[in-house]
């Protein structure tokens, strides 16, 4: 028997068990309103009246109090890398070449954080307490694409007292 | 604030799942791609199961690869569902059954499509046969689909 033939005739141990579900996602209100903003190059948080966490994305509701949020405000785009992990793993469909830096990025004047990738240095040199700044596409859009990555902008780091409530 | 429209976007959740069949359904699917052949396995009961399972489903006793049997091609429909609207992902890009089939020699039902012109000609207790791929992968899908057996 070839090498060939054998090959076809070995028993089947795997079967490949795809499954891909296609849907239309609807933003509803805050959300909406957050990824219009950004499509103009702003972020937008809230302010919850009753404990005064700034939640970004702008809520409708405060997931702590249950009472209704603030008007969404422009907050700024520089903040602090709070926890981050460095992807070393291939999976499927993967945009970025490995290893990259996927980041909880706490917003200055903000109460949660954003999960976005910080770039534009080793993922070695990031650190928890680092300052990073958005890198926004030239061409925005409603989705937040629209921030190709958030860089390091050598100011000093935050000390960890002035973050760890957030860990 | 004056209302403004809601924003949506089209999202696709996809998983390439590949699953380790062992060595009961790793037969079965063998089987499919070399010999065109459906097999079940023989309980100690004297049931036999189709597609082959590990453990009898009533029993609870291990079965092993020496029990597997080989059924017929063809069998009964023992219930349907008519599918007018394949969605976009389906194998099948017409109007199909999906029908449980008891083939010749089984106990139990295998799940497949039945291809045929319309619904109206759809019934339950039809004899329908196996329709092979040319190609086949060690996959469910070497069966095409079930069609009408001809009329003797």
């Amino acid at each position: 028997m070839s090498e060939a033939q054998s090959t076809e005739k070995k028993p089947v141990t795997y079967i490949n068990t795809p499954v891909a579900v296609k849907y239309d996602y609807t933003a509803g209100k805050a959300t909406s309103d957050f990824m219009r903003a950004v499509a103009q190059g702003k972020i937008l948080g809230n302010r919850c009246p009753q404990c005064n966490r700034v939640y970004v994305p702008n809520f409708l509701v405060c997931v702590q109090c249950a009472v209704p949020m603030g008007e969404p405000f422009e907050v700024p785009d520089s903040g602090i890398v709070l926890t981050f992990c460095i992807v070393n793993i291939k999976f499927y469909d993967q945009v970025l070449e490995v290893p990259y830096v996927s980041a909880y990025v706490l917003l200055d004047g903000t109460d949660l954080p954003l999960m976005h990738l910080v770039q534009e240095c080793n993922v070695n040199d990031v650190r928890m307490g680092m300052r990073v700044k958005a890198v926004w596409k030239e061409e925005l859009s409603p989705s937040l694409e629209s921030i190709r990555y958030f860089k390091p902008t050598g100011e000093p780091d935050a000390a960890l007292e002035t973050f760890k409530e957030y860990l | 604030m004056a209302a403004e429209e809601v924003l949506r976007a089209e999202h696709v959740l996809e998983f390439p799942y590949k699953r380790s069949v062992g060595p009961i359904l790793g037969r079965f699917f063998t089987e499919l791609r070399d010999n065109q052949r459906i097999v079940g396995i023989r309980t100690k009961r004297g049931q036999v199961i189709v597609p082959p399972a590990e453990v009898d489903p009533e029993t609870l006793e291990d079965l092993s690869a020496d029990a597997i049997v080989p059924v017929a091609n063809a069998g009964v429909v023992k219930s349907w569902t008519w599918l007018s609207d394949p969605r976009p992902y389906s194998a099948y890009k017409k109007p199909h059954a999906w029908a449980l089939i008891q083939l010749d020699g089984a106990d139990t039902s295998l799940l497949h499509a039945v291809v045929v012109e319309s619904e109206a000609k759809m019934t339950t207790g039809m004899r329908v046969k196996a329709v092979w791929k040319d190609e086949r992968q060690g996959h469910i899908t070497d069966i095409a689909h079930f069609a009408p057996e001809a009329a003797k």
